[in-house]
């Protein structure tokens, strides 16, 4: 990046020569960059297919040669067939397309309304310490009961429909959010806050200009996990109780001793998860586009 | 980044011949600020340490700074150098004592101040323009008119072209130039500032300075201007207050009779009045820095180290 161009060893030369040389020099030197991350992209990718073409061939190759029960353990092809089976005839309970609607849509409203209730809790206790010197007793008990058993209770007070998965989700998704938004408020620089008061701001434009952006970054890390955490809530809430959705297929799969069934139904849970995730990867890209890049993601680029 | 350097070699060399063209324009656009006297009176400042003993940062601290005057405050570690500037901001309040700004005391966040801090103040998920628009933001201007603004005081800071760039895309001296627009963009009465340029290289920082002066003549803010160097102190200065160790006090004060304009403080060391002045106020600093050197090397774990 040097402006000025560096003499390498030829005295005599004129400066034009000298930058003439440097220019030149720089163009090879640049190629071979280009050409050395390329190649190593390239094995990088070689090396991923390869562990996929291992773990699903030899899966499949071990099933075959009975070393491993394909009763108890599935098989690919099984799994690609009952994939396959949903598509054209459906499930027992409707259409394939439907029981993923029914699950993508309860761990969605699950991780808005516990999303957005962590965050304002968070700010919230952040803000005021006499608030979170209260609560900070009842949080952690909270914290500290197994809340997937919540799920029962949601299950037999808000029935076997979505409300009950939604429910159990938010509160998943909650306590993700809401230590994050917490810690995010605490961590807010004290004299960003002390500059802004001395410029003449309100609490309410201090919130607004400094501790939610600040905060953002923490609360962003933590959805990552959330969206996890609502399409764990959406499932077990299914398992418990429910009509439709991947959940019950997953739990009907299991009774029918059909691990195809329960593998094909973790894959699309999982591409979903994937969709959300990537989803949530652009959402934070705009939203911490003033972040400068971190060493990882440098080098990745 | 390394074309950064050299944008700002070509700012200090231009700096100087528009600095007085500048001067005189910018004052028929903006009017002199109302400069407000600040006084402090018999302040004491305790805090109560995690540890729930009380720590003592300044005591029975007198100190008055005339309108339009620039005062620098030098002293040890943890004298209470910067506690007194909080409390003339209106940050904290004094436990015993009165600080007036303007002939009031002060309640509350003290109006017309701005605070230019040690570590930047700004926020990183802001632009350079979003940055020094705050000020006019917080006090109701309509969002466009404040970037106006913001552009013309970052134009004064030479830093036309990065409106744009977010705060970690600039060098060290630039996001200093931003603060100083964040800071002046509101044409303050009382100009703070605690130890601003203290974490720049040496060149940087005597650029910055000349940079201070020239803008701080053209509104003419009262200041009150942290710092461990007592050649910035007495370069930039009219008064220079010395402080005791802490619990910190007013120790002495000089006026510092160098004219004004005072031109580059790269060449002001060199007059012999300033090094008369600064072999004065040296002889009084040395004895409290020692005293304050005794003090953390025999006892290290002394609580509450505040500079």
């Amino acid at each position: 990046m040097s402006a000025v161009p560096v003499n390498r060893g030829s005295e005599a030369a004129t400066p034009a020569a000298i930058g003439d040389l440097a220019a030149g020099e720089e163009a090879a030197v640049a190629a071979d960059i280009r050409r050395s991350t390329r190649s190593r992209r390239m094995r990088m990718w070689a090396a991923r297919i390869g562990t996929l073409v291992i773990i699903i061939g030899g899966w499949q190759l071990l099933t075959s040669a009975k070393i491993v029960d394909p009763f108890f353990w599935g098989r690919p092809s099984g799994i690609v067939k009952q994939l396959n089976d949903w598509v054209q005839h459906g499930t027992e309970y409707g259409s394939i397309w439907e029981q993923i609607w029914v699950t993508f849509k309860e761990a969605v409203l699950g991780f808005v309304f516990g999303v957005a209730a962590g965050i304002v809790a968070g700010v919230l206790l952040g803000m005021f310490q006499f608030l979170a010197d209260v609560a900070s007793p009842y949080i952690k008990v909270a914290n500290a009961i197994p809340r997937i058993a919540l799920g029962s209770l949601f299950t037999v007070a808000l029935g076997l429909g979505t409300p009950s998965k939604v429910a159990l989700a938010a509160v998943l998704v909650f306590f993700v959010v809401f230590f994050n938004a917490f810690q995010g408020v605490r961590e807010v620089d004290r004299n960003l806050v002390a500059n802004a008061r001395v410029l003449g701001a309100s609490k309410l434009a201090i919130i607004r200009h400094v501790v939610v952006p600040s905060a953002l970054t923490w609360i962003i890390a933590s959805l990552h996990v959330a969206f996890g955490m609502a399409i764990i809530g959406a499932i077990v809430g299914e398992f418990l109780g429910a009509q439709k959705g991947l959940g019950l297929v997953i739990a009907s799969s299991q009774n029918n001793f059909n691990p195809n069934g329960v593998f094909a139904a973790i894959f699309i849970i999982a591409v979903l998860a994937l969709t959300a995730e990537g989803l949530i990867g652009l959402l934070e890209r705009r939203l911490l586009s003033w972040r400068p890049r971190s060493q990882s993601e440098v080098a990745d680029a | 980044m390394e074309i950064y350097p050299a944008k700002e070699m070509m700012t200090v060399a231009s700096a100087f011949a528009r600095r007085s063209r500048a001067a005189r324009g910018a004052r028929e656009r903006t009017g002199t600020a109302q400069a407000a006297p600040i006084e402090l009176r018999g302040v004491t400042k305790r805090f109560a340490t995690p540890s729930g003993s009380m720590f003592t940062a300044v005591r029975g601290f007198d100190m008055t700074v005339g309108a339009g005057k620039f005062c620098a405050v030098v002293g040890p570690s943890g004298c209470g150098k910067s506690t007194s500037l909080t409390m003339v901001a209106g940050l904290e309040r004094p436990s015993a004592g009165t600080v007036s700004v303007g002939g009031k005391p002060v309640d509350g966040i003290t109006a017309g101040t701005s605070f230019m801090f040690q570590a930047d103040a700004l926020m990183p998920w802001k632009t350079v323009v979003g940055n020094v628009a705050l000020g006019p933001v917080f006090r109701g201007v309509p969002k466009k008119e404040a970037e106006a603004q913001a552009r013309e005081w970052l134009r004064r800071v030479h830093l036309t072209g990065f409106e744009n760039h977010h705060p970690h895309q600039l060098s060290g001296g630039m996001r200093k130039r931003v603060s100083l627009a964040a800071a002046l963009i509101n044409v303050p009465s009382i100009l703070l500032m605690d130890e601003p340029f203290g974490a720049l290289d040496v060149q940087t920082k005597a650029m910055m300075s000349n940079e201070l002066l020239g803008l701080w003549e053209q509104t003419r803010p009262s200041v009150i201007f942290v710092t461990h160097d007592l050649e910035e102190a007495i370069a930039l200065a009219d008064q220079v207050v010395v402080m005791t160790v802490g619990p910190g006090t007013v120790k002495a004060v000089y006026d510092i009779d160098l004219p004004r304009p005072r031109g580059a403080v790269q060449e002001i060391r060199f007059d012999p009045r300033f090094l008369e002045l600064h072999h004065q106020i040296w002889e009084s600093l040395r004895e409290e820095v020692e005293r304050a050197y005794a003090r953390t090397a025999s006892a290290a774990s002394a609580p509450g180290a505040q500079s």
